[in-house]
């Protein structure tokens, strides 16, 4: 390790410490856990979206050899809570009660109705068969719009409403008299479809008591481990000291891991009951009908603009779907967009209402972006529908309403307040990579032609709210919890160092940053660094990683912890050199008087002082650990353009990515190749909700997409090579600049590849597909606006405002 | 049950089995070698693939029973006396992995695809591994990987 290696760590591409781990196969996922005694457990699981359970009977399951327990419903509902929702946004929410197994009523088909504890899970598995329930069928709640109608099938007949909530934000002027001065007004609707997040690492769970000390640990494939055991102990009444929490390798989340899911509440009260270690594993399809879904919206979204194309007014009616129940955030999910949909434009009115509505189906929850991909999705599209409208280049309509860099910091309509970027030089940048101009004359040339295959350009430009978040605001907002991240460096008698974490990485590539940026600070080499993440026992608090905030907010606590230690061990340094503080210079891990370069303690050495404590200075405590929460001041305003060409062949229906391009400032960059990587997968993602992905029920409430089979995960032979280039504004708001990465992609890249789908069929009469853009969808597009329909108002896509027409 | 011998990177096994057991879930909870994960249950997503007498197979769609006799090579048995073949060394080089979950299946799948065609274009190693998904890395750094890895020196290995 040379002293320059020592002093840039923080921007270099450091190859990852994880790796050795992974390549090899010496992982740590939870279902590899065996442990003495160990029963696994089953769920048998509702077949039907919407039921009562007139009759439920285990016992023959009971019958079966190597069958330890099997439970109903109402076996378990004793001493077991609701499962909780800490996001009611509104006063009048309506919150129903989330029982971790269906007692009474079923409400998606999937909810689980009973439990089998066997030896094996074939045995368990098999056993679910023995378990005898009747059902007596209830009217399933599909149609978004006609379960807020009068006398629609109530999915909780108890609260006398499918409605959940109405959230509203208004702000500047007013929209309807906005919309009477504009000289152009435009609307649209949007769906976004329901989208399963297939994370690769199925969900599992491992609960091991000792039950003598009423102590548990519980391992879980989640994203949150300290969040989770707070929720469990109010869940199920085990005192929250007795809980342990381990998420240990963690294969993928996307967000549906930030979640407290009835499996585990189950595997924890079966273990407490039986005193005896459970594993539950889900199976892929299990999961897909039983982890959280993202998405399920329906947009309308209304612009009014001058003949210029400068943005006026903007007017969103949101409808999300809830799902059957409430889960951790799910009611706070739109409100994440609704802050976004103004995205990096000015304008003097925006409207915003968002309803919850209640259905029977999977409940949603955060997915990749969170809000924030639907949000810029709808403004997206329309940017674009207005540079139409007006016979604009959409890249021009968006210049003529971005906010300009020496506009900085500045307070979004929304209210949020941007403090750093530049939207102009990351477009630029991007358009040049992209060759924009000549994709733009090739276009042409093929329209002229009449080309069976259409060229179309796609252009996104967006930013996000990440490095969730200022306690206050979360508070404003009725979310209960802060926003807060904790971490701790301890430094080892022998010079070693440990970086203790609240964040907890599933792939992002946490121990390697937080090495980067422990190493940068104290000067030590990257080696030298370990971290430790992800065990409630070993970092005693967190917020965990979600919603691209562990670099900003976690990150941010790792580098002002390790100023913590510099500055003591300065003080110690002081005294051993007989030196006064004043004088002492700090590089390369090691503190010097200025001028006696001789005169040089290492920070290893001091931290071996201050273990033996044998000269320390009057009133410095031992050691030099320190520890921080930091509560960020504002969130951090990642942006970027990205761009994209398809073919789109007019004959079969399919598209092509012929090119994509993305240009993303995420701040101050730790390690670029993690960042790439971060982006790569964010966009793959993206682009699978634009032409492959899709939830799809019937119209009895039946996950019809419910295999990996069914459901179209994109393999490498769908998907291109994407072009990635950056450009640096450094935020404001945090010590080392930095904004977050983890969703850029996913949220950038959706409208960038719909907009390209359109405006290779635009000279057809198609001005809208409804994702995913399948080859069936786009043929359907193309019929209609040849038939002279809705002007392209293909797949059920009106143009305007009106009925869902498909689940 | 029934009596089976198979030999899983370089160790002889003998064991009774159920008939219907699945060679994943034989070497996951029987012989603990837990480095080959499983990630669905229609054999689409390929994180459970391994060598079996020189042809890759998913271990979630063959079952222990017709492993009998057989050699089974896991991402456990790539590493020779701690040193990891080129391409182990290329995934991480290439960050080619972020999570880990597919890793195991995309390089047990890649391996096959070197020691057929040691100098593969970028297209076909999509092709190849069309039946290996990863949900984290928009698979570009993959293909890199297996591209950095192609060559006379990866096919030695993956036949040695
Ligand atoms: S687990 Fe074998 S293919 Fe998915
Ligand atoms: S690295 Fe996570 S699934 Fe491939």
């Amino acid at each position: 390790m040379t002293d320059q290696a020592v002093e840039h760590e923080i921007g270099r591409s450091r190859l990852r410490k994880e790796d050795a781990r992974l390549v090899t196969g010496q992982t740590n996922w939870t279902d590899n856990i065996q442990v003495a005694g160990l029963l696994h457990l089953a769920i048998l699981r509702s077949p039907m979206a919407h039921a009562r359970i007139a009759r439920i009977d285990v016992s023959p399951a009971l019958e079966r050899p190597g069958v330890v327990a099997a439970f109903s419903g109402a076996d378990l509902a004793e001493g077991l809570g609701s499962l909780p929702c800490a996001w009611p946004v509104t006063e009048d929410i309506v919150l129903p009660d989330h029982p971790p197994i269906a007692v009474d009523e079923v409400r998606y088909a999937g909810d689980p109705v009973a439990v089998v504890v066997a030896r094996d899970r074939y045995t368990a598995a098999d056993a679910l068969e023995a378990v005898e329930v009747d059902y007596d069928p209830l009217p399933p709640v599909l149609d978004l719009e006609a379960a807020l109608a009068e006398g629609a099938p109530l999915v909780h007949a108890g609260k006398g409403t499918n409605r959940c909530y109405t959230w509203p934000l208004t702000t500047g002027e007013d929209f309807a008299a906005v919309r009477e001065r504009a000289e152009v007004t435009l609307r649209r609707r949007y769906h976004q479809q329901r989208l399963i997040p297939n994370a690769m690492e199925p969900r599992a769970v491992v609960v091991t008591p000792l039950a003598a000390a009423g102590e548990y640990t519980v391992h879980s494939a989640t994203q949150i481990p300290h969040i989770l055991r707070i929720m469990l102990a109010v869940v199920t009444g085990i005192p929250e000291h007795k809980l342990r929490v381990i998420a240990p390798d963690v294969g993928g989340g996307f967000g549906s891991k930030l979640q407290v899911y009835g499996e585990e509440a189950l595997a924890l009260t079966v273990a407490r009951r039986l005193g005896r270690p459970v594993k539950w594993t889900e199976s892929r399809s299990e999961g897909y009908l039983a982890t959280h879904h993202g998405r399920g919206m329906i947009q309308d979204v209304e612009i009014a603009a001058t003949r210029e194309g400068r943005l006026l007014g903007l007017k969103v009616d949101l409808i999300a779907d809830m799902g059957a129940y409430l889960m951790l955030v799910t009611p706070g999910i739109p409100l994440l967009g609704a802050f976004m949909y103004p995205a990096i434009y000015k304008m003097d009115a925006y409207e915003f209402t968002c309803t919850g509505v209640f259905t029977t189906r999977t409940p949603t929850d955060a997915y990749r972006g969170a809000g924030r991909p639907e949000a810029t999705f709808a403004i997206e599209r329309t940017m674009d529908e207005l540079a139409a409208e007006l016979g604009l280049d959409p890249v021009e309509v968006r210049r003529r309403n971005w906010i300009r860099h020496e506009e900085f910091p500045y307070t979004s309509i929304a209210g949020l307040t941007y403090d750093s970027g530049h939207y102009e030089a990351a477009t630029e940048k991007a358009l040049a990579l992209f060759g924009y101009d000549d994709l733009r004359a090739e276009q042409h040339v093929r329209n002229q032609r009449n080309d069976t295959v259409r060229l179309g350009i796609g252009v996104s430009t967006f930013t996000e709210m990440c490095g969730l978040a200022p306690s206050r605001v979360l508070g404003d907002l009725r979310y209960a919890a802060g926003g807060w991240e904790a971490a701790s460096i301890r430094m080892l008698p022998t010079g070693k160092v440990e970086v203790v974490t609240g964040t907890s990485p599933h792939g992002q590539g946490h121990e390697t940053c937080w090495s980067q940026i422990a190493a940068d600070v104290l000067g030590v080499p990257f080696e030298d660094v370990e971290v430790v993440h992800g065990d409630t026992k070993a970092a005693p608090q967190g917020m965990d990683t979600y919603g691209s905030r562990s670099l900003v907010v976690g990150g941010e606590a790792v580098h002002r912890a390790a100023v913590k230690v510099v500055e003591k061990a300065r003080k110690v340094a002081a005294h051993l050199l007989e030196a006064s503080e004043r004088d002492l210079e700090f590089s390369e891990g090691a503190f010097c008087v200025k001028g006696s370069p001789e005169a040089r303690r290492t920070i290893q050495e001091i931290a071996f002082e201050t273990f033996t404590s044998h000269g320390l200075p009057e009133g410095i405590e031992p050691s030099i650990n320190a520890e921080t929460l930091v509560d960020p001041e504002n969130f951090s305003y990642p942006h970027g353009t990205h761009l994209c060409a398809v073919e789109v062949d007019t004959e079969t229906g399919k598209v092509r990515i012929r090119s994509y391009v993305c240009v993303d400032d995420v701040g101050r960059v730790v390690n670029p190749m993690i960042v790439e990587g971060q982006v790569h997968g964010g966009v793959a993602q993206g682009i699978a909700q634009a032409l492959y992905e899709e939830a799809v029920y019937d119209d009895q409430g039946n996950l019809v997409s419910g295999t990996m089979a069914d459901y179209l995960v994109p393999s490498a032979a769908d998907l291109p090579d994407f072009v990635t280039d950056r450009t640096e504004t450094p935020a404001d708001t945090n010590s080392m600049g930095v904004k977050g990465v983890g969703e850029a992609g996913t949220i950038a890249s959706t409208p960038a590849v719909v907009n390209a789908v359109v405006d290779a069929l635009r000279p057809l009469g198609v001005r809208d597909v409804r994702m995913p853009c399948s080859p069936h969808r786009i043929w359907q597009a193309l019929h209609s606006a040849r038939s002279g329909g809705a002007a392209g108002a293909g797949a059920g896509q009106s143009g305007e405002p009106g009925k869902e027409t498909a689940a | 049950m029934t009596h089976i011998t198979v030999r899983v990177d370089g160790t002889t096994y003998e064991d009774e089995v159920e008939p219907r057991l699945l060679l994943v879930h034989y070497l996951r909870d029987r012989l603990g070698l837990t480095g080959t994960p499983i990630g669905c249950d229609t054999s689409n997503c390929g994180t459970c693939t391994v060598d079996l007498d020189g042809a890759t197979v998913k271990s979630c769609s063959v079952l222990a029973v017709q492993a009998d006799g057989g050699e089974v090579t896991t991402v456990q048995g790539l590493a020779k006396d701690g040193e990891w073949t080129a391409l182990q060394r290329a995934f991480h080089e290439q960050h080619g992995l972020q999570c880990g979950y597919c890793t195991p299946g995309m390089l047990m799948a890649a391996r096959d695809l070197l020691r057929e065609n040691p100098h593969p274009g970028s297209d076909e190693v999509r092709q190849a591994l069309e039946g290996n998904l990863c949900r984290c890395t928009g698979y570009q750094n993959i293909v890199r990987a297996v591209l950095a890895a192609s060559g006379p020196q990866a096919s030695e290995e993956a036949t040695a």
